[in-house]
């Protein structure tokens, strides 16, 4: 029987032991004694939220087409396991072959969100690999870490030994080369670091120094080396029509969230939201041609068996081909009998029209995403989405035969009123009122409109033009979502609107955690060591244990979110080079606090700064 | 309209994936069947399904020699052909044995179960001392055991406890202490559905002996229906080659 890392008692005893055996069809296996690089591949959150992440897939297919590379995966063990392994003392292990990841070469870290912070000390923790860097030595693996939260790795850098900044196509195999080389050489593990550093994309956090000022921000920042770059540039793939993606992804036996064929439609987004980090550090928006995207549909669903399929971008209604490649996918999907479901889809009569042969109009619901309630608000925050706009998208839905509309705000940002949010309550009764209007009687199916509105609280983020922008406290988001509250109760419609609003406690700490510094590896540390992990799952969360150990450490959380930060202030994350320049994202900044929008890529540049890579939106005829 | 063509596939559950659960095998057969190229029949509507039933839910933690799956096509080539194409399309631990069609007026898979044969091991160091005994003197205490009108079985179920009989649906058990396995078959209807670690809780009781947690190694050998005539065939018997 094949070796299992767990013995038959423990997989009997934990919830869903389908997390911890491997096997899923299209994972691979390699044979040991042809490989001499071991990666593990790892996604801090449990394995159903891990899987349904596109970006491992797509680095998995790439370690594992290159010679000599076996890419495996590994997972935040569940509670009831993490307590199983502490107990009996057994190291953490990648699915593939089950053996225990503190022998690989690598340990692979996608940051996704910063809540995932302490499931990064737990992986660490029960592989057995010291949770410190500096701790670490040549018998340990190198541990990367990449993803988003990577554009500010500041609060995390005392566990990494290595960090690569931007899209992960460009540049591992250069890295791969480079630790054959210094182990060939025997080189110790601070040699290899140190030549690491000078491959683009790569920051070594242990080769730069941090002074701060009298008042807590920071002096200087900068490399211990001549050698060492004073900025590291992030990587980028300018051809994303020649470059990985995954035409035999894995298929899990569990369900997972994402259980479905993902095809990148395109990277980056031409809008500009000033509230939108993805919108900023994926720039310039670059398209995949339609023809290989037809291609890759085929050929992934043949090699999955995926009864579904999804497209993925950060605004699918702004790529160019989108109708050709729906009507393609439509008579594709349409003969295996496979679903296609269509997110970030801006609300107009294509739309409504693709989305009525695809979905049960009965059963589906339409989102909206305005962020803010105001024109005023949505001018600052440049989302180019107008009430007119809204209401003439709900009433060609309304006559389609739609019922139920989802509505998705933003609380808390910059300038934000009363007025601004009373406009949430009434943007929500105009679209009810629209219905009552658009919809005589004797055809209202189910009696009445049905509309969820939403709100989430603003955390502003590295690398937007909202980085300069106090967060809110606590008290005001509540606040603010009790006011949305009653002023939803106001309106004429209410009974056909309901409202959600997520907790205050953990926007807190992500926002302490998105904009901090060094100082608060010692925070993430000492909390992981009092239990918790799991912070982004809201019911195991402890907000006060997080308060309480930021204090015991002499910092304030305030410091890092309701502060307002000077223009010219040295932010942690200024060594990473995004693509775009401070000197624009100021630009923005200014314009939103005088309720001026930018337009998007494809009207006109704003001269963000990415136009130098020389691809995408940039180079196009607009 | 066309004629669906009805088959039951027979397939093998081992090693690893004896701990995915019956809901994952059915998730894996519908993307399996897609990737295999069978000519599945599906439900309209705007989720289409498979129309597609399995006979019995397997346990977590079981392996299984004989599991089976009724499925509706639209077009066949022949049982070897499927065979090939379902083991490509599929991996190791989940392996088809057989494909066949089923006569028009068979019942489906999950309704016409009547039985299920196991084969029962203990695991290492948790073999219960009756069964150290000398073969012959087992025999004979299952021999003792069977001889009972009434079997009572104490179950928890939502309506509180209650016993059930377990001695009608016991049909065979027998002791093979040269290979050290016990070898079960049991009634696996929907009435009358009885588990290997039933019988042997009850067995070991009447010896005031208890079994230890997790000492079972179980694989289901078969499912078994009922003939025209009342006797046990295996559901794979219902169908024929094509």
């Amino acid at each position: 029987m094949d070796h299992l890392a767990l013995s038959d008692d423990i997989l009997m005893q934990v919830e869903k032991p389908a997390r911890y055996i491997g096997k899923e069809y299209n994972s691979v296996v390699k044979d040991k004694d042809k490989i001499d690089i071991r990666f593990a591949m790892c996604f801090p959150d449990v394995y159903e939220i891990g899987m349904s992440h596109l970006g491992i897939q797509i680095l998995y297919d790439m370690f594992n087409r290159m010679e000599g590379v076996w890419c495996e995966r590994v997972y935040s063990p569940w509670l009831d396991l993490d307590a199983i392994m502490r107990k009996e003392g057994i190291p953490l292990f990648a699915l593939e072959s089950q053996d225990p990841i503190k022998d690989f070469d690598f340990l692979g870290i996608t940051i996704q969100y910063e809540m995932c912070y302490t499931n990064i000390l737990q992986v660490l923790d029960l592989a057995q690999i010291p949770l410190l860097a500096k701790d670490r030595d040549e018998s340990h693996p190198i541990v990367i870490g990449g993803g988003p939260c990577s554009y500010n790795p500041e609060p995390i850098v005392d566990f990494f030994d290595l960090f690569y900044i931007g899209e992960g196509e460009t540049r591992y195999g250069e890295l791969i080369e480079l630790y054959r080389e210094c182990r060939e050489k025997k080189l110790s593990r601070k040699e290899f670091l140190r030549k690491a550093s000078h491959i683009p994309g790569i920051y070594v956090p242990s080769l730069y120094e941090v002074s701060y000022r009298e008042d807590g921000c920071i002096a200087s920042f900068q490399p211990i080396y001549e050698d060492v770059p004073a900025v590291v540039h992030k990587e980028l793939v300018k051809d994303l029509s020649d470059t990985y993606y995954p035409m035999k992804p894995l298929v899990p036996y569990m369900k997972i969230t994402q259980d479905r064929v993902v095809l990148e439609i395109q990277r980056g987004c031409i809008r500009g939201c000033r509230f939108c980090q993805a919108g900023q550090l994926y720039r310039p928006v670059r398209e995949r041609d339609v023809d290989v995207l037809k291609q890759y549909a085929t050929e992934m669903l043949k090699n999955t068996g995926h009864e579904e399929l999804t497209l993925s971008s950060l605004s699918s209604s702004d790529y160019s081909r989108l109708p050709e490649l729906i009507d393609y996918l439509i008579a594709e999907c349409d003969r295996q009998h496979i679903n296609i479901s269509l997110p970030s889809l801006r609300i107009d009569a294509f739309s409504l029209d693709v989305m009525s042969k695809v979905q049960d109009i009965k059963k589906s619901s339409l989102t909206f995403a305005p962020e803010a309630g105001s024109q005023r608000l949505r001018n600052v925050i440049n989302k180019g989405l107008t009430e007119e706009v809204i209401l003439e998208g709900a009433r060609l839905a309304f006559e389609g035969g739609w019922t139920r509309v989802k509505l998705y705000f933003m609380l808390g940002q910059p300038t934000e009123t009363e007025e601004d949010i009373r406009g949430i309550a009434e943007l929500c009764n105009k679209i009810a009122a629209e219905f009552f209007d658009t919809v005589p009687k004797e055809k209202r199916v189910n009696g009445r409109v049905q509309i969820v509105a939403s709100t989430s609280f603003f955390v502003p983020k590295p690398f937007t033009p909202f980085q300069w922008a106090p967060q809110c406290t606590k008290e005001a988001f509540v606040e603010k979502a009790y006011f949305t509250r009653k002023c939803i109760s106001e309106q004429l419609n209410q009974k056909s609107i309901k409202y959600n609003w997520h907790e205050a406690d953990a926007s807190v700490m992500e926002g302490v955690l998105a904009r901090g510094d060094r100082r608060l590896g010692e925070v993430i540390l000492r909390v992981y060591q009092k239990g918790c992990f799991y912070d982004a799952w809201s019911e195991y969360y402890k907000h006060d244990v997080w308060l309480e150990t930021i204090r015991e450490c002499g910092l304030d959380p305030d410091f890092y979110t309701t502060r307002v930060r000077e223009l010219d202030e040295i932010f942690p994350w200024d060594f990473i080079d995004a693509g775009i320049t401070k000197e624009f994202l100021k630009r923005e900044w200014i314009k939103a606090q005088e309720e001026t929008i930018s337009e998007n890529c494809k009207q006109k540049c704003q001269g963000c700064g990415a136009a130098r890579w020389g691809c995408g939106i940039c180079v196009e005829p607009r | 309209m066309d004629e669906h063509i009805k088959l039951r596939v027979k397939f093998e559950k081992s090693g690893a994936l004896r701990f995915i659960g019956h809901l994952d095998v059915m998730r894996f057969f519908q993307k399996c069947n897609r990737r295999a190229g069978i000519d599945v029949c599906y439900t309209g509507g705007f989720s289409p399904h498979q129309i597609m039933s399995f006979a019995s839910p397997l346990s977590v933690g079981l392996e299984s020699r004989g599991e089976y799956l009724d499925l509706e096509v639209a077009s066949v080539t022949s049982s070897e052909d499927m065979i090939r194409r379902y083991q490509e399309a599929s991996v190791p631990e989940i392996k088809v044995m057989s494909v066949k069609r089923l006569p028009r007026e068979a019942g489906n898979a999950m309704a016409s179960v009547a039985a299920a044969s196991y084969e029962v091991r203990f695991r290492e160091g948790r073999t219960p001392e009756t069964f150290s005994l000398p073969g012959e003197e087992v025999t004979q205490l299952i021999h003792q055991y069977l001889s009972h009108e009434e079997i009572l079985f104490r179950k928890e179920g939502k309506a509180g406890e209650r016993f059930v009989n377990l001695r009608p649906g016991i049909f065979a058990f027998d002791w093979d202490p040269e290979r050290a396995v016990i070898t079960f078959l049991l009634d696996a209807s929907s009435a009358g559905n009885i588990k290997p670690v039933q019988v042997l809780e009850t067995f070991l009781q009447e010896r005031g002996e208890a079994l230890m947690e997790n000492a079972l190694l179980i694989t289901r050998e078969d499912l078994l229906t009922r003939n025209q005539e009342g006797a046990l065939i295996s559901l794979d018997d219902v169908g024929s080659v094509f």
